[in-house]
């Protein structure tokens, strides 16, 4: 008896400890940052959690980009989906497509009265995330640019000048060759994310399509357009110039970063995101500079595309929560915190006022690598062929392009019959995917 | 007057197999259900938008020639597997059950690869033999020999291969080593006794009486390959290079989550699973009768 009344008071008592917890509007946010980016992301938290006592935002990691999607693709699909989902720029077009399972953003925040200016953003960066109508449907968080990195040291040891990086893909050719010659024999150059630098990035900043429908962004019935003259011929140079290791394989992601940063490529084309990495781990003078472009190509260099993610917020939850999303989504957007986001993870500071004021505060001129992305994204006023690209099915489609492109490197394939399998293989896969949207 | 306990009424037997039943349509028969019907649909990544299309995910399917090739890449990765973690761990088993110094440790030390999660094993093997970083491709680069996995798809096959073999071999080593061991003493003595040497001894009286332990094995290797091998790939290779380690598994993961084709993922692993009680009903079937209880 004394037992059965003592639990029910413990009980009872314990509640009530927790009430005024409860009465916190908690809000779940799925990511995939890590190391110094996952501090980022849990300060963010805190110090939201820390300006008011209504919401409390709760991170939590979720893995790699592609698990953290599938996590969340999981949890809409058993009713327990996160508020804020962080969906790599690969995934847009699915979760765009996928209208009943999110709220876009540009409602959540006029629903809830925050101020929201999609004007406010670097046009690059809202186009990728907007419909064709201007409304933006997801908030751009983490972006990131390709850029070419080199090692300065290297250009010294085989008498190229460390100061005039090469502009062009001749140039860049031709350097290889003479690192090479000078003792760089595994490696002269080389790419990470082979399709993203090599199709994607390569596309746009040459202004060529890479898919029909401005790539993708003005309707799912889009086709594949990257087995033209240009990409053949990028391609058939690789192969070749791979013979004898003047261009070196390094596989579809970004696995393959630690062969410039050990010293073995001395020119590098990846994410501008690696900016952390090469400051740490590089044992050399080193520098960054835009992607290679082929001169006779007419336009280049255009502009670049995003890499990163955005949060998504997912649908079907009760509008108080929404209240508490577009608050912390406002807080989010102040120009100083925005700024210092920029300067802490190396990624692109994604509104205009963050960037002025980064730029008048004199950061580039001791950091100038991390303006070489900005100044990429921004080169000249997006064309049909580069205002970004949004096809669905991405995630898997660029494992059938890179499977291609290993088909053609290891000398299977020649360039022209891999990128017609990788054209007519991903048409299948977009084919397939507006078949499941459509309706 | 006799006196003997009978359980009438049918309820009681059921309630006592209860659990096991529960058990088994909970985890195998209601998840295959599932896929067989999932099979049938044509749905959107997030289950917003469902069509029942009865075949067409299986047209499609057998009409694909990469799931072809993902078959023949499942052929030839399993019967390399199976073979040498077979004949691997056989070896060591009959090693190991001799007479020699420190025999303890030398079984233990062998039974710690199957502690190893697949992921890691996958892992461990990369970093060996990763081109630029590992030691052991160092060492074989060194040699003149161009060790290249991330495009080459023999050595990429070879690679996963070694991983998946190493991961299996404890497991094999201990029925094995048991098997060895319940074999009476009196029958080898005896073949010792009429001349035999050690290795006749070994083809005519202790292999097969180890045929038993051999077959269950081999059935249990098979399903290994087909099902487990899966963190292998997805660490070391990713299936690739141009689909070169692209298995059966790996192909129904790859499309399924990276795809978001669950339709078409479920096909596959309906088809999968055909396969798999096809070869273990036709093992059971036809070598069984060669096996000696």
């Amino acid at each position: 008896m004394f037992n059965r009344r003592f639990v029910l008071a413990a009980t009872a008592a314990a509640m009530m400890a927790a009430t005024p917890a409860a009465a916190q509007v908690e809000i779940q946010w799925w990511h995939a940052m890590t190391g110094v980016n996952n501090d980022v992301v849990n300060k963010l938290a805190q110090d939201f959690n820390a300006t008011q006592t209504e919401y409390r935002v709760v991170p939590v990691y979720k893995g790699s980009y592609p698990d953290t999607m599938n996590a969340g693709i999981a949890a809409f699909r058993a009713g327990n989906a996160p508020h804020i989902l962080q969906v790599f720029e690969v995934g847009t077009a699915t979760m765009m497509a996928a209208r009943g399972a999110i709220k876009p953003v540009f409602q959540l925040m006029a629903e809830a009265n925050e101020p929201f200016d999609p004007k406010a953003y670097l046009p690059a960066v809202a186009g990728y995330y907007s419909t064709s109508r201007g409304e933006m449907l997801s908030f751009p968080f983490n972006s990131s640019s390709a850029v070419m990195w080199y090692n300065k040291d290297a250009f010294r040891r085989a008498g190229l000048n460390p100061d005039v990086p090469p502009k062009t893909w001749p140039e860049v050719f031709e350097a290889a060759k003479k690192l090479r010659a000078a003792g760089f024999d595994k490696c002269g150059f080389s790419s990470a994310w082979i399709t993203w630098l090599n199709l994607e990035q390569f596309s746009l900043w040459h202004n060529v399509p890479l898919a029909s429908r401005a790539n993708g962004i003005d309707g799912f019935d889009t086709e594949l357009r990257f087995n033209s003259a240009l990409h053949v011929r990028h391609l058939q140079n690789l192969i070749e110039l791979q013979r004898d290791n003047t261009f070196s394989y390094s596989g579809r992601t970004n696995t393959g970063e630690g062969r410039f940063t050990s010293g073995e490529c001395p020119i590098f084309l990846t994410s501008s995101g690696f900016y952390g990495n090469v400051k740490a781990n590089a044992k050399f003078d080193w520098a960054n500079a835009p992607m290679p472009y082929y001169p006779d190509a007419a336009g280049a260099p255009q502009n670049s595309t995003l890499g990163g993610a955005s949060l998504w917020v997912m649908g079907g939850k009760p509008a108080a929560e929404y209240r508490g999303v577009a608050k912390f989504f406002a807080f989010l957007s102040q120009t100083d915190r925005q700024a210092r986001l920029h300067t802490d993870s190396g990624y692109l500071p994604i509104t205009l006022a963050a960037y002025e004021q980064v730029k008048a505060s004199g950061f580039y001129r001791e950091n100038p690598y991390l303006e070489t992305p900005i100044l990429q994204l921004n080169n000249k006023p997006p064309t049909e062929n580069s205002r970004g690209l949004r096809l669905g099915n991405m995630v898997q489609m660029r494992d059938v392009w890179a499977e291609e492109i290993e088909a053609a490197l290891a000398g299977q394939k020649s360039a022209q019959a891999a990128l017609d399998a990788a054209v007519s293989r991903g048409n299948t896969m977009l084919r397939q995917f507006e078949r499941t949207v459509s309706r | 007057m006799e006196k003997r306990v009978v359980f009438d009424g049918k309820i009681l037997p059921y309630a006592l197999l209860m659990p096991q039943l529960l058990i088994t349509i909970i985890f195998f028969y209601w998840p295959a259900a599932q896929a067989v019907w999932q099979s049938f649909l044509i749905q959107d990544a997030f289950g917003l938008s469902t069509e029942f299309v009865w075949l067409e995910n299986y047209a499609v399917l057998f009409a694909n020639p990469d799931y072809y090739r993902s078959m023949l890449t499942t052929l030839v990765f399993s019967t390399l597997v199976t073979v040498f973690s077979l004949s691997l761990s056989l070896l060591l088993a009959v090693q190991a059950d001799k007479q020699i110094k420190g025999a303890s440790g030398y079984k233990t030390f062998l039974m710690w690869p199957y502690a190893v999660a697949p992921a890691i094993a996958g892992v461990l093997w990369l970093f060996m033999f990763q081109p630029s970083l590992g030691l052991v491709a160092q060492a074989i680069r060194a040699l003149g020999f161009d060790w290249n996995p991330q495009l080459n798809a023999n050595h990429a096959m070879a690679l996963v291969v070694m991983a998946a073999t190493w991961k299996q071999i404890s497991y094999n080593f201990l029925f094995f080593l048991a098997g060895l061991q319940s074999i009476p003493k009196s029958v080898i003595e005896a073949a010792a006794i009429d001349g035999a040497r050690p290795v006749r001894r070994f083809w005519t009286v202790i292999f097969p009486l180890l045929s038993p332990t051999t077959f269950f094995l081999l059935v249990v290797n098979i399903v290994y390959v087909f099902f487990d091998t899966f963190g292998i790939i997805d660490s070391v290779t990713g299936g690739g290079p141009a689909q070169g380690t692209t298995t059966l598994v790996y192909k129904v993961f790859s499309d399924g989550r990276l795809g978001g084709d669950l339709g078409g993922s479920a096909a596959q692993s309906v088809v999968l699973m055909v396969l798999v009680i096809g070869l273990t009903a036709i093992q059971f079937r036809y070598i069984e009768r060669k096996v000696q209880y």
